[in-house]
């Protein structure tokens, strides 16, 4: 999977698109965690999202990105906001959403990084590949044909899962009624 | 003649345990107490009769070994133990009878006559034990019986301390004596007496002198000498037949007994000899004293135990072992005797004091008349058995030659002394008990109130030897004959029983004087104890024992209770301290721990993913080094 | 490309997503910071797809998976924070304690803290 030079001083288009992103990804995803205000929190949590779609995209993942988009940017998205309102979340800047000691979080945060980036650089330092021939694997046709081939089991069971989540969040957030009307 | 020692050993056991098995049936009891005794008894009169002069005679069977050393179970017949035995069981079928209607009412009236059978064939093992660890197994069953039945009337703390204490008390010296055994039979090779004595004998003994000494240790404890004496005035606490069987006849002399029998031991220590000698004397005049300033009867009579079985030691010391072992059993006689009416006239006026009592002469005229014969014999009056036993012991005292006479000189002295004593307080008693007005009554003659006939008999039946066994004496040396030699052996050099000319006509001199001088000082007043006349500022110190027991008091007990009230300190504080620190420490760790349980599940998060980094850390790097 | 680059921003997406969980209050935030670590990982996967080009192309499969669970789990999630809302008014993680331990003073011979004296007291008796 070599062809081209593989200097660390001359990358390639790829390399610098991904870098980039990558820097909105990890960016947005700092100020999701970082920010005072639970409204901004979800919409960074948006652009986040809408980053690592275009990682996907780099990555040759095709689908996966449009995927991506459309359900966690499209639905979960709405979802946490629904959740805000209904909880009556602070709408404007508050100082009472961090713990009060946050260094340990941080500690371990940086910890893992740590580790984390040491391995995966040792282990692959002397790996390169080349996304563009990961293109034909990402599209519709191809992966559909990969899911029901050999993936057909796990599919059906995820829907299976899908319909006791529904069912469960149902259950979970029905209001209780008064015993009375609960025995009638 | 073995076989038949044996049964009779082992007879009173037999009953013993009928009794113990079985239940408060009176009218049974009755038969299993006495029937065994009174066979046992005839058996060792025919035994006596059958050994006559004969040397010793062994039957063993052997059990078994254990280590280098054979056990054996057998009986060993010689005179003295003949002779013995004969005393053990007469005394024992006395006390029996005359408890069936003394105690025969009481509840636990069984139990009662169980332990004295135990006794009993514990006493007789002793007398005829071929094996000196058969000795020590009666030696020890005695001292159990002895505290059980101290302790009769457990509901009374005074008997219960009086049991412990007798128990203690023979106990320290029953430690050195057990040591003494091993010694003897380890350097005798053998704890068969046979060969003991035989070792003896050819003096292959290494250590005689210490062998002597840890067994004089438990010749003292036993035989109530000084210093482990003043158990045997307190053990009067328990009913008055056993201080008859116990404390005057039997268990008392054991002690005397064992020194009559490994006697070649003995002789091979001067040393030990001149210190039981010294003992002796220290106990005779003592006890003596002490008897005279006693306001209770039985009491009295304890002391005058205690001097009596000094005598016997003194006679041991003087290397008069035939002399010994004859007052050993005249003094059984007369003091079984006495114990016995001593306790028919305290049941009749209902206290030990002799305050309460006097002018009994015509109210109870048998415990009268018997009981003068007892005391005449205490005091040595001839012609009744005591002057002769006390005359003889006397007698072996002056003729005491060789390594024997300094021990001689010292008995010498103080028995004369003591023998005006003995005159003085059985006077004191006699004329307190049964003269002199009656305390309650306004009138002396009175009705005739006194004791049931089963009480009465053994009485008369002591009184009988009491005063006639002197008769013994006119058959010369023949007495000594029976009772053997020094080693058991038959035919042995003639002791002289009869009394000596200088040495009577002393004593008799030391009687009447001191007898006469109680009996002016109890003319003047009759109502009166004369011994406070007499003895003035010294009375309650002699009352008191010389104050032996506050000395124990301080220089044992008090120290003991000391110390443990030290080592209950440093186990609660110390070492209960260490126990509850562990649950405090345990408890604080707890507290320090619970701080972890906050609640808050971001909290237990973030140990967990802490842990989980470290270790991937860890592992990476062992991973990547390595 | 060098592989390092998706899986270095994996990682550092991760450690993000985790500071997240362990530092932020309201259950809501919490969910958001768990999307981003399971974004982190479909990232990782999709890079390994990119790079391995197994015949089962499982990565990006599994990715589908995973972002299917996650949407499942975001929305069950976010039921039991209305659940948790409506019963205590709030939907603060930090105020919640019932698991906590109480830490009162014991005395030293005290089996339970602060019950009964003549409980406590008749405990300890029938223990020693």
């Amino acid at each position: 999977m070599t062809a081209q030079t593989h200097g660390f001083l001359s990358p390639t288009g790829i390399e610098i698109a991904f870098v980039l992103v990558g820097l909105v990804v990890l960016g947005s995803g700092l100020l999701v965690v970082t920010v005072r205000n639970l409204v901004y929190a979800a919409l960074w949590l948006l652009v986040c999202l809408g980053a690592i779609a275009v990682e996907y995209l780099l990555l040759g993942a095709e689908l996966l990105a449009w995927v991506q988009i459309l359900i966690y940017a499209g639905a979960v998205i709405v979802l946490f906001l629904f959740g805000l309102m209904l909880t009556k979340a602070p709408i404007g800047p508050t100082d009472e959403l961090d713990v009060r000691h946050r260094w340990p979080g941080a500690l371990v945060g940086l910890g893992a990084a740590g580790t984390l980036v040491t391995v995966i650089v040792q282990a692959y330092q002397h790996t390169w590949f080349d996304p563009r021939g990961a293109v034909p694997l990402g599209r519709g046709g191809a992966l559909g044909a990969q899911l029901f081939r050999y993936w057909v089991l796990p599919f059906e069971v995820l829907s299976v899962l899908l319909l006791a989540a529904l069912v469960g969040a149902i259950v979970l957030s029905r209001r209780q009624r008064e015993p009375e009307e609960a025995e009638a | 003649m073995n076989t038949l020692a044996l049964i009779a050993s082992l007879l009173p056991a037999l009953g013993a345990a009928v009794t113990f098995a079985g239940g408060r049936d009176l009218r049974h009891v009755k038969f299993w107490s006495t029937a065994p005794v009174a066979v046992s008894f005839l058996l060792a009169l025919l035994v006596a009769l059958e050994h006559g002069t004969g040397g010793t005679s062994t039957r063993t069977y052997s059990i078994g070994t254990a280590g280098v050393f054979h056990v054996e179970v057998g009986t060993r017949i010689s005179g003295l133990a003949a002779l013995t035995a004969v005393l053990v069981a007469g005394v024992a079928l006395c006390v029996q009878a005359f408890s069936t209607s003394y105690l025969g009412g009481e509840p636990r009236y069984a139990s009662y006559a169980a332990l004295i059978s135990l006794f009993t064939a514990a006493m007789l093992t002793v007398v005829f034990a071929a094996d000196l660890v058969v000795l020590l197994v009666g030696w020890e069953i005695m001292g159990v019986c002895s505290y059980f039945l101290i302790g009769h009337y457990w509901e009374k703390p005074e008997a219960r301390s009086a049991s412990i204490k007798a128990f203690l008390m023979t106990k320290t010296g029953d430690v050195p004596f057990l040591f003494g055994l091993i010694a003897l039979g380890v350097q005798a090779h053998s704890f068969r007496v046979n060969d003991v004595i035989l070792a003896a004998d050819n003096d292959s003994l290494h250590h005689p002198a210490w062998i002597a000494a840890l067994l004089l240790c438990g010749v003292l404890g036993k035989s109530a000498q000084f210093p482990l004496h003043s158990w045997l005035p307190d053990a009067m606490a328990g009913p008055t037949p056993i201080s008859a069987l116990i404390h005057a006849a039997t268990m008392v002399a054991a002690g005397v007994y064992l020194v009559a029998l490994l006697y070649p031991v003995f002789v091979l220590a001067p040393a030990v000899l001149i210190a039981m000698a010294v003992i002796a004397a220290i106990t005779m005049c003592g006890a003596a004293l002490c008897a005279l300033a006693q306001t209770d009867v039985k009491k009295i009579l304890a002391y005058s135990t205690v001097s009596q079985l000094a005598y016997m030691l003194g006679g041991l010391a003087v290397g008069g072992r035939s002399q010994a072992v004859y007052l050993l059993l005249v003094h059984g006689a007369f003091k079984a005797l006495l114990f016995l009416a001593a306790g028919v006239v305290i049941h009749r006026v209902g206290s030990n004091e002799l305050s309460a009592m006097g002018g009994l002469r015509y109210r109870m005229p048998i415990a009268y008349g018997t009981m003068t014969v007892g005391l005449l014999a205490l005091a040595g009056i001839p012609p009744f058995s005591g002057f002769f036993g006390k005359e003889a012991v006397l007698g072996a005292a002056y003729d005491a030659t060789g390594e024997f006479a300094a021990p001689g000189r010292i008995v010498l002295i103080f028995g004369l002394i003591t023998a005006g004593l003995t005159a003085a307080y059985s006077l004191r008693l006699w004329l307190g008990v049964f003269h002199g007005p009656f305390p309650d009554a306004p009138h002396e003659h009175e009705a005739r109130v006194e004791a049931p006939q089963t009480e009465l008999i053994p009485l008369v039946l002591l009184a009988i030897p009491a005063a006639a066994l002197g008769l013994v004496v006119v058959f010369g040396s023949g007495f000594s004959h029976v009772v053997g030699g020094w080693s058991g052996e038959a035919g042995a050099a003639a002791a002289m029983l009869w009394p000596g000319g200088l040495t009577t006509l002393i004593s008799l001199l030391f009687v009447v004087g001191f007898g006469g001088v109680v009996f002016l000082a109890w003319r003047r007043d009759r109502q009166a104890d004369p011994a406070v006349m007499l003895l003035g500022p010294l009375r309650p110190l002699l009352r008191d024992g010389f104050y032996f027991d506050r000395l124990i008091d301080l220089a044992l007990v008090r120290p003991t209770r000391a110390a443990a009230r030290l080592v209950a300190y440093l186990d609660t504080n110390v070492f209960d301290a260490y126990v509850r620190g562990s649950g405090v420490g345990a408890r604080g760790l707890g507290t320090v721990l619970r701080r972890l349980q906050t609640g808050s599940i971001q909290f237990y998060l973030t140990c967990l993913f802490l842990g989980v980094v470290i270790m991937a850390a860890v592992y990476a790097y062992v991973g990547t080094v390595s | 490309m060098h592989a390092v680059y998706p899986l270095v921003l994996g990682a550092l997406l991760f450690s993000i997503g985790l500071y997240g969980v362990l530092a932020r209050r309201s259950a809501i935030a919490v969910l958001m910071a768990i999307e981003l670590l399971l974004n982190a990982v479909t990232l990782n996967l999709v890079a390994f797809g990119a790079i391995l080009r197994d015949q089962y192309g499982m990565g990006q499969i599994f990715t589908l998976f995973i972002i299917t669970i996650a949407a499942a789990e975001t929305g069950l999630g976010l039921a039991i924070v209305l659940l948790l809302y409506r019963q205590r008014a709030s939907a603060d993680l930090g105020e919640q304690r019932e698991l906590a331990e109480p830490v009162e003073d014991y005395a030293a011979d005290e089996l339970i803290p602060a019950q009964a004296a003549g409980e406590s007291a008749e405990q300890v008796g029938a223990a020693r």
